[in-house]
């Protein structure tokens, strides 16, 4: 019950006037960053940092935490629209999303999207206000070989999702993992692949990968088949929010499950981006509609954006008491928790009460704030799908481009951009799917540094993998999952 | 607390920087550089690490005393282990608006990854602090100083005690190969992308020990998870303000009392582009003071136990061209070269 009442005093500290407007302000900046692809969450956080700097700490981190949880929220928006994820979490999104909106329910799959987030949200902070302390050393398990178990059981939970040939499959993510491969190999501290050219040695940003094969692919695509967007009888009166609402609830299990690997993965940390493939692949085996998927069903928005948003707001947890960000967005929060004068770490709950709690009350209202500015935009987004294709298709480039350039503000990212884009398009007429290709190359360096790290520790043995009752859960559980079809089949033969 | 105190090998240095400093801030008034765009601060790292903070904290204070007229914006290019920020500024040729904090991926990376760019591309402006080393294990293990870890290292054998540590081949490999070869011994190193993740994989027992920068490892120092053994320094740490119920930051013994010769400081410090005019060089130098005179400077100062040498002109550039030689002389030993590199 203490937790209660530091959480009611935690209320206290965030209900000012000043801090509700904060928030508002935070939430509205952050769904517009969320919107606009490149533009992410932590560009958006870092460049607002220093104007915190003159609030109390407590208005500051509120500010800044609206601002992640609006990009959090915002990023669907885009991917379900135009096919362009605004965030990489939102990558998953698109694959029910877009053909949603392409069926004429942009204004469902919104707020399926939108109403998601904010459970996976919920979860996830009831999670941190109770049992924190007890998450917080369960993140201290994790050592490298304990990584690479999770990664690999996101590849395996992903495997198999798609429906077209499995070689098509393979060679994707082959491409996926060479790309993710060139620039520095953090083990040994050597170039890969840049073949002397020092304009490449950063690598290959998911981002900008993600921007021109989704979105520069997609507008290729359109301009082949007509010049209009499929989506323009998009309903928008604000009745499709509350009819959604009736069709949600028969997805109470995916929720579930979606928001229990959200938090594992945000507490890990793993990440968000892992975590909604992961959460799309295991609920597309589950389902009962199984072969529907990617072709448009609100249970493929639910399952992401849930587990997308339970890790990015379980992913401050590690955050405050280990100092380990969990996220981009997370890691410049805490250099701003620094400059503050706040040291993360275990004792950080104990010294700064006043703090933590503002922090945590202030996810609980910043995210039932952000469920409503959301909600109101619904009809608003859905209606961008009637302004005609030759006006805003200019628009969605130019958004593309700047989003390219503002990653690592280099004109060269804006070329590659259009460079994955042709890709995209050629992958698409031939019938590749894009999504294993964009799975490697988000997961592809982190899985091989912590494969590498664990074999470094194992000196070489495999049985590092199952060496403990966790690593080896999560290496089974893959291993399962990578097979399932083969065991499916086997079932089956063996019931007739 | 003195700016200056226990830093015998900076200290003449230091005391011309001092006088060259008023003889310039007299020159500023007279003919000055004003920036007339946003100014770009480059983070040749990701965002999160000390090189990050230290840049953020910088500009915030900027920002907040209203040092500057105009505005700064803080960029992060860490990719290749900061090459992408090096080779940045030395594109920008003559135009001042861009400055770049360094670690010592300004030595380390272009002798480990050949990646054309070497300080001398850049013009040095200020140290601003260097940063300590210190080496830690969990607090749990049964070594109470640096001398007990040491041997029983050697006892169980080469590669059986592991290292983790930032990056690969980069300032933390290299204590730890220097380590290696006081105590003729053998780690094996894991190198991990952040010193955050570095503390929390030993606070978690996964490997051994670490050799964490202090505000790395502090947090878990005070919450009783993490043991500091010695500081790779000649000299122990100035600040004596208790950080957990016993100890200060004073207390850690030198590792050089625990019988391990090895002092190594990592430089923070801020280089502009090549053929920056006089009168901007100035300006940053005077902009940087104002900065290390506010309070929120000098408190982030302590909380990381920074050794506080400030250095300019000339006394910088010997002491940059200094340590150069020195990376280059433990890079060869450790056989961290590029191949068909220097």
């Amino acid at each position: 019950m203490a937790e209660i009442n530091a959480l009611m005093h935690g209320f206290a500290i965030a209900l000012t006037p000043f801090n509700l407007m904060l928030m508002f302000i935070g939430i509205v900046l952050g769904v517009l960053i969320g919107v606009l692809p490149g533009l992410g969450g932590a560009n958006g956080v870092a460049i607002l940092l220093p104007l915190t700097f003159t609030m109390p700490p407590t208005s500051a981190i509120i500010m800044l935490s609206c601002i992640y949880w609006g990009a959090l929220f915002g990023g669907a928006t885009t991917s379900i629209l135009f096919n362009i994820p605004g965030e990489p979490w939102s990558v998953a999104t698109t694959f029910d999303g877009y053909p949603l909106a392409q069926k004429g329910r942009a204004g469902a799959a919104l707020t399926a999207a939108f109403t998601s987030s904010f459970v996976g949200a919920f979860v996830a902070v009831v999670l941190i206000t109770f049992l924190s302390p007890v998450i917080a050393s369960f993140a201290l398990e994790f050592g490298p070989a304990e990584f690479f178990a999770v990664y690999f059981l996101t590849f395996c939970a992903f495997v198999g999702t798609s429906s077209g040939n499995a070689m098509k499959t393979i060679a994707s993510m082959m491409l996926g993992f060479a790309l993710a491969a060139v620039g520095l190999d953090t083990v040994t501290g050597q170039l890969r692949l840049t073949f002397g050219f020092t304009s490449i040695l950063q690598g290959f940003d998911f981002l900008i990968a993600v921007i021109g094969l989704f979105g520069i692919g997609e507008i290729l695509l359109t301009l082949e088949e007509g010049l209009e967007f499929k989506g323009v009888r998009a309903r928008l009166d604000t009745r499709v929010v509350l009819d959604t609402w009736k069709e949600l609830p028969r997805y109470w299990a995916t929720s579930i499950r979606s928001a229990a690997i959200g938090c594992f993965m945000g507490i890990v940390p793993g990440g968000a981006t892992p975590a909604s493939f992961m959460s799309y692949g295991v609920a597309m085996r589950l389902s009962p509609d199984r072969g529907k998927f990617g072709t448009g069903v609100v249970e493929g928005v639910v399952a992401p954006e849930t587990a997308a948003h339970a890790a990015g707001t379980a992913a401050l947890l590690p955050m405050l008491t280990l100092g380990v960000p969990g996220s981009p967005t997370a890691a410049v929060l805490l250099g701003g928790l620094l400059i503050w004068g706040l040291q993360p770490g275990p004792l950080l709950f104990v010294e700064k009460p006043d703090f933590v709690w503002g922090l945590i009350a202030s996810m609980y209202l910043g995210n039932v704030v952000g469920l409503i500015v959301v909600l109101t935009t619904v009809p608003l987004f859905a209606a961008i799908l009637r302004i005609p294709f030759a006006i805003i298709a200019p628009i969605i480039m130019v958004v593309c481009a700047i989003g390219a350039y503002t990653v690592h503000s280099s004109m060269l990212d804006v070329y590659l951009m259009v460079i994955f884009g042709v890709i995209g398009y050629i992958f698409r007429k031939l019938d590749y799917p894009l999504a294993p290709l964009v799975l490697a190359l988000v997961l592809g360096d982190r899985a091989e540094a912590s494969f590498r790290q664990s074999m470094l520790l194992s000196q070489g043995e495999m049985s590092i993998f199952f060496s403990n009752v966790l690593v080896g859960s999560l290496t089974g559980l893959g291993l399962i999952l990578l097979f399932w079809p083969l065991l499916s089949l086997l079932r089956r033969r063996l019931a007739r | 607390m003195k700016t200056l105190t226990g830093i015998s090998r900076g200290l003449s240095c230091a005391a011309s920087a001092v006088l060259l400093f008023c003889g310039l801030a007299d020159l500023a008034i007279g003919q000055s550089w004003k920036p007339t765009k946003t100014v770009e601060f480059i983070v040749p790292a990701g965002t999160g690490g000390g090189a990050d903070q230290m840049a953020r904290l910088a500009d915030a204070i900027i920002k907040k005393h209203k040092l500057m007229a105009g505005n700064m914006v803080v960029i992060n290019k860490g990719g290749g282990a900061g090459a992408e920020g090096f080779l940045d500024v030395k594109n920008a040729k003559g135009d001042p608006h861009k400055i770049i904090i360094t670690l010592s991926n300004l030595f380390t990376t272009p002798l480990a990854t050949g990646v054309p760019f070497n300080w001398r591309d850049l013009t040095p402006v200020a140290m601003l602090a260097l940063d300590q080393f210190v080496l830690w294990v969990n607090a749990e293990s049964p070594y109470r100083n640096a001398k007990e870890y040491i041997e029983a290292a050697k006892k169980a054998g080469p590669g059986k005690f592991k290292m983790a540590g930032t990056g690969a081949r980069q300032e933390d490999q290299i204590i730890t190969v220097a380590l290696e070869k006081q105590g003729s011994i053998k780690f094996t190193y894991v190198p991990f992308k952040g010193g955050g993740e570095v503390a929390v994989q030993l606070v978690g027992k996964h490997v051994d020990s670490t050799v964490n920068n202090p505000i790395e490892a502090v947090a878990h120092w005070r919450s009783g998870k993490l043991r500091p053994l010695c500081v790779f320094d000649n000299e122990r740490l100035v600040y004596k303000n208790k950080v957990t119920d016993k100890q200060s930051w004073n207390d850690i013994p030198t590792c050089k009392e625990a019988g391990v010769d090895m002092d190594y400081l990592m430089l923070r410090g801020v280089f502009t582009v090549p053929g920056a005019p006089p009168s901007a060089i100035t300006f940053y130098i005077d902009l940087f003071n104002k900065v290390r005179a506010t309070p929120e400077w000098k408190e982030f100062m302590a909380q990381g136990a920074f050794n506080q040498t400030f250095m300019t002109g000339d006394a910088y550039q010997a002491w940059v061209a200094k340590e150069e030689l020195r990376h280059l002389r433990l890079m060869k030993e450790a056989g961290f070269l590029a191949p068909g590199g220097k």
